[in-house]
């Protein structure tokens, strides 16, 4: 009852392209299924990040471990609350990162959690950067 | 199944069978020559009314088969035909839908009663634990079942709970991809629940034979918890049992029929009227009302794993009952103290069923942590400590004294409790067509509709415009891709003749092929063409419109709801009052105002709407006054419009709207009489037991 070999061809990696997505802005695209954000930070957004004790955070995670250097305004993470698998909406909650609606857990501008049943941060999928505006996932 | 039987057939040819298997000798002696006890009360009908769901959902369910189609693509589209032109497809649809609320309202009635009486006590343990497997296999059939139609909330519903399994420890994330086949919910998921929906009802059924088995072996609980002693204590099962069940049936279908033909939606969510889409989460997930108790205590644990554990540990705690609760008097009649606790509980697990149909927040939360401790205390604390502290009333010494010293005084004020709460828990399930438009939004003025109500039919002339008003205005943008062209003449619609249905279709243009070249082309539409939709695509709907896909007509009027709150959804039981959609439809097309009222902010490209849910809506205001020519002298106000163009879209939705409710009045009035039949025939049965 595992993925069948059609389901597991369909998963390959993709490509995305970076280069329309302004700065403060995100898009939402599906790799296996899964909605992945890819989100372009303003330097506040980072910033915020950055200055968390990381230690006081429910899953501790840096934030330079969540994206590629020389990529820190790129953040890419599954779309999935790790409570109960809703998406959660990107640009809400009261860490201008993400907010679900299901059951209220809310993470921040790296996508980590901070409020909320979540046990964890949102996962960052397996990507890299082929160019400076394309990315890899998968 | 009391040992062998000494039923001899009179018949030969039976008497041949009887001789090789003694199959009729197995039947006579456990439903007829059976002895039950002679003080049984009318919730052990019920037992009864479960053996007869059971079998309806499986006669209903093996026919819908027949015309489901299990693919991502192809299965809410396939309900919405087999209620739109499979033969009596509507009937069959609405029995199963609404039989699976009602095999939960008979199950919970069956559980309370269990737990009343103490019919799990020694020696019926065997017997509890076997109904405790069953009403698993119950919750896990009805939850797959509900995914089937593949709306927006099986979809979602889907998603959370075979998440609940990656909660488990190093195994769980394999667990889930398991259950999903894919790495996420989608078409092999449906494909394996729709195999399993099939098998389980039937793994039920044999449970069930089990179940009667043992209950056969340790004989009957009764209500006043004492064993039979002599004959005298007990009747034979036909015909005092079998006829005094026919009587419980027969009250149960009425309300089994209430829900059908008069409220098929009551109990179900709007937003599965919304074909599933992986991209948008409903803004309330809730699972079907008989799932609300243990959702509640799964969310009231802020920990995953915990919450999870506790929501199974609820339901598994019922297997230790026969060891939890120690006392030696089974009834709750002669225990003071058992009693009243047991109502508390009764209470307890309709409050949770009320807030797991709540928004997680606030004060909800708190509550929701209190009853949870309550609901495991009962168990954990107060039956352990009750079977050590309590001194029972003392018991009869057999059946027939019960029943003697009963005659005096009957009617217990207990019971009609009992019959309100049992009530008021099955209607709980209304405060889950919630939080639809709920956010920032003003309530719809209820609109006075001619298919409100039992009688309700559709105004013929309110019809006709309608279609001319969305042919004219919201086509544009709108598609209405469930009806035919064939539909506008069937019987319960606008009334065209065929001619006239033919004459419509063909004044649109049909993409048909490939011909024999190979091309595509365009004809004149036929009767069996369906609308077709303005968009080729929902991408190409959302860029023309600003982001915003203009969601299909066909099942708007059933897809919108609004919160109801307490008490407005007992009272709409009552009153069949099932109008929130068209209210809802008929007042956001008038509720778009120039004004924005101070403190609400509408970003660039949406429109102000009254009664759209957070008030910024992409459309523009549809409808303005004399924008649409009426011939039949009506007047061409947008109120005009809204109302008829909504009795259209409410025909669309359900186009058997009035078969429903004709049929329903006929039902009705032969179950009326067939339940005094069989209470009559109860009486005179019953006449020298009492």
């Amino acid at each position: 009852m595992n993925p069948d070999a059609s389901t597991i061809a369909a998963g390959a990696p993709i490509e995305v392209d970076l280069s329309p997505i302004a700065e403060g802005q995100d898009i939402k695209v599906f790799w296996r299924g899964k909605p992945i954000y890819i989100s372009h930070r303003t330097k506040k957004q980072i910033d915020e990040a950055r200055a968390v004790n990381v230690a006081s955070l429910p899953d501790p995670q840096t934030d330079e471990a969540r994206v590629k250097s020389g990529h820190e305004q790129w953040l890419v993470v599954i779309g999935i609350c790790t409570h109960l698998g809703c998406i959660p909406i990107a640009h809400e909650g009261n860490y201008d990162g993400f907010f679900c609606p299901c059951h209220g857990s809310q993470y921040d501008s790296s996508g980590r959690v901070r409020q909320g049943p979540a046990p964890a941060n949102l996962p960052v999928p397996p990507y890299q950067f082929v160019s400076d505006t394309k990315i890899q996932i998968g | 199944m009391s040992g062998p039987s000494d039923y001899q057939p009179s018949n030969p040819a039976l008497q041949w069978i009887e001789r090789r298997l003694p199959i009729i000798g197995l039947i006579h002696s456990s439903f007829v020559a059976y002895p039950t006890p002679r003080n049984l009360n009318y919730w052990w009908t019920f037992g009864a009314i479960l053996s007869f769901m059971l079998g309806m959902q499986i006669l209903t369910g093996v026919i819908l088969a027949m015309h489901y189609t299990p693919h991502a693509d192809l299965a809410f589209k396939s309900v919405e035909l087999i209620v739109r032109d499979v033969n009596f497809g509507w009937l069959l649809r609405n029995m199963h839908a609404v039989g699976a609320s009602m095999f939960f309202v008979a199950v919970y009635v069956h559980m309370f009663r269990g737990l009343y009486y103490g019919s799990y006590k020694e020696p019926r343990e065997v017997l509890w634990i076997l109904g405790v497997i069953i009403y698993l296999l119950m919750m896990a059939t009805g939850f797959m079942g509900y995914v089937l139609p593949w709306g927006q909330m099986s979809f979602w519903g889907a998603t959370v709970i075979t998440n609940l399994f990656s909660a488990i420890p190093y195994v769980g994330e394999s667990i889930v991809t398991l259950l999903w086949g894919g790495y996420s919910v989608g078409n092999p998921t449906l494909n394996r629940f729709f195999s399993l929906h099939y098998l389980l009802p039937f793994l039920i059924a044999g449970v069930v034979v089990l179940h009667v088995w043992a209950l056969h072996v340790a004989g009957q609980n009764n209500p006043d918890g004492v064993e039979p002693k002599t004959e005298k204590d007990t009747v034979p099962f036909t015909p005092h049992a079998t006829i005094k069940d026919m009587f419980g049936v027969a009250c149960f279908l009425l309300l089994y029929a209430w829900f059908i033909f008069y409220m098929p939606n009551y109990l179900g969510d709007a937003d599965n009227y919304i074909p599933a889409n992986p991209g948008v989460t409903p803004p309330h997930i809730v699972p079907e009302w008989y799932y609300l108790p243990f959702y509640a205590i799964l969310r009231s644990i802020p920990n995953k794993l915990a919450g999870v554990i506790a929501m199974f540990g609820a339901i598994i705690i019922l297997c230790f009952l026969p060891w939890l609760d120690s006392a030696r008097t089974r009834s709750s009649k002669y225990r003071p103290l058992a009693k009243q606790f047991f109502w508390i509980f009764v209470v307890v697990c309709v409050l949770l069923g009320y807030l797991g149909a709540q928004p997680p927040e606030g004060i909800y939360v708190v509550a929701g942590r209190v009853l949870t401790f309550c609901y495991f205390a009962y168990f954990l604390i107060v039956l352990p400590l009750l079977s050590r502290i309590e001194t029972p009333r003392p018991v009869p010494n057999s059946i027939s004294e019960a029943v003697l010293a009963k005659t005096g005084s009957k009617a217990t004020p207990m019971v009609s409790t009992a019959i309100v709460l049992a009530l008021a828990g099955s209607l709980f399930a209304g405060s889950i067509d919630s939080a639809k438009a709920s956010e920032g939004s003003d309530t719809p003025p209820g609109i006075k509709w001619s298919f409100s109500g039992p009688f309700g039919t559709f105004d013929r002339g309110a019809l006709q415009r309608g279609l001319k008003v969305y042919k004219e205005v919201c086509a544009s943008c709108h598609g209405l891709s469930y009806i035919a062209f064939r539909n506008l003449s069937e019987p319960g619609g606008p009334s065209y003749s065929v001619a006239q249905a033919a004459a419509f279709a063909s004044e649109y243009k049909v993409k048909d092929g490939p011909n024999d070249a190979g091309d595509m082309f365009e004809r004149p539409g036929r009767p069996a063409d369906y609308f077709p939709s303005p968009f080729p695509n929902e991408q190409a709907a959302r860029a023309a419109n600003g982001g915003a896909a203009p969601p299909d007509l066909s099942l708007i009027t059933k897809a919108r709801s609004y919160k109801r709150g307490f008490p407005w959804f007992i009272i709409d039981f009552f009153t069949q009052y099932q109008e929130q959609g068209p209210d809802y439809v008929a007042a956001m097309l008038q509720g778009f105002e120039d004004k924005v009222p101070e403190g609400v902010t509408i970003p660039e490209g949406s429109y102000f709407n009254r009664y759209f849910p957070g008030h910024a809506i992409k459309m523009p205001k549809p409808l303005s006054d004399g924008q649409v020519t009426y011939d039949d002298g009506s007047p061409t106000t947008v109120a005009q419009y809204a109302k008829d163009v909504t009795t259209f879209l409410m025909w669309t939705a359900e186009p058997h709207m009035e078969a429903r409710k004709r049929l329903g009045f006929q039902v009705f009035v032969f179950l009326i009489i067939f339940a005094f039949l069989m209470y009559f025939t109860k009486k005179k049965v019953w006449a020298d037991s009492h």
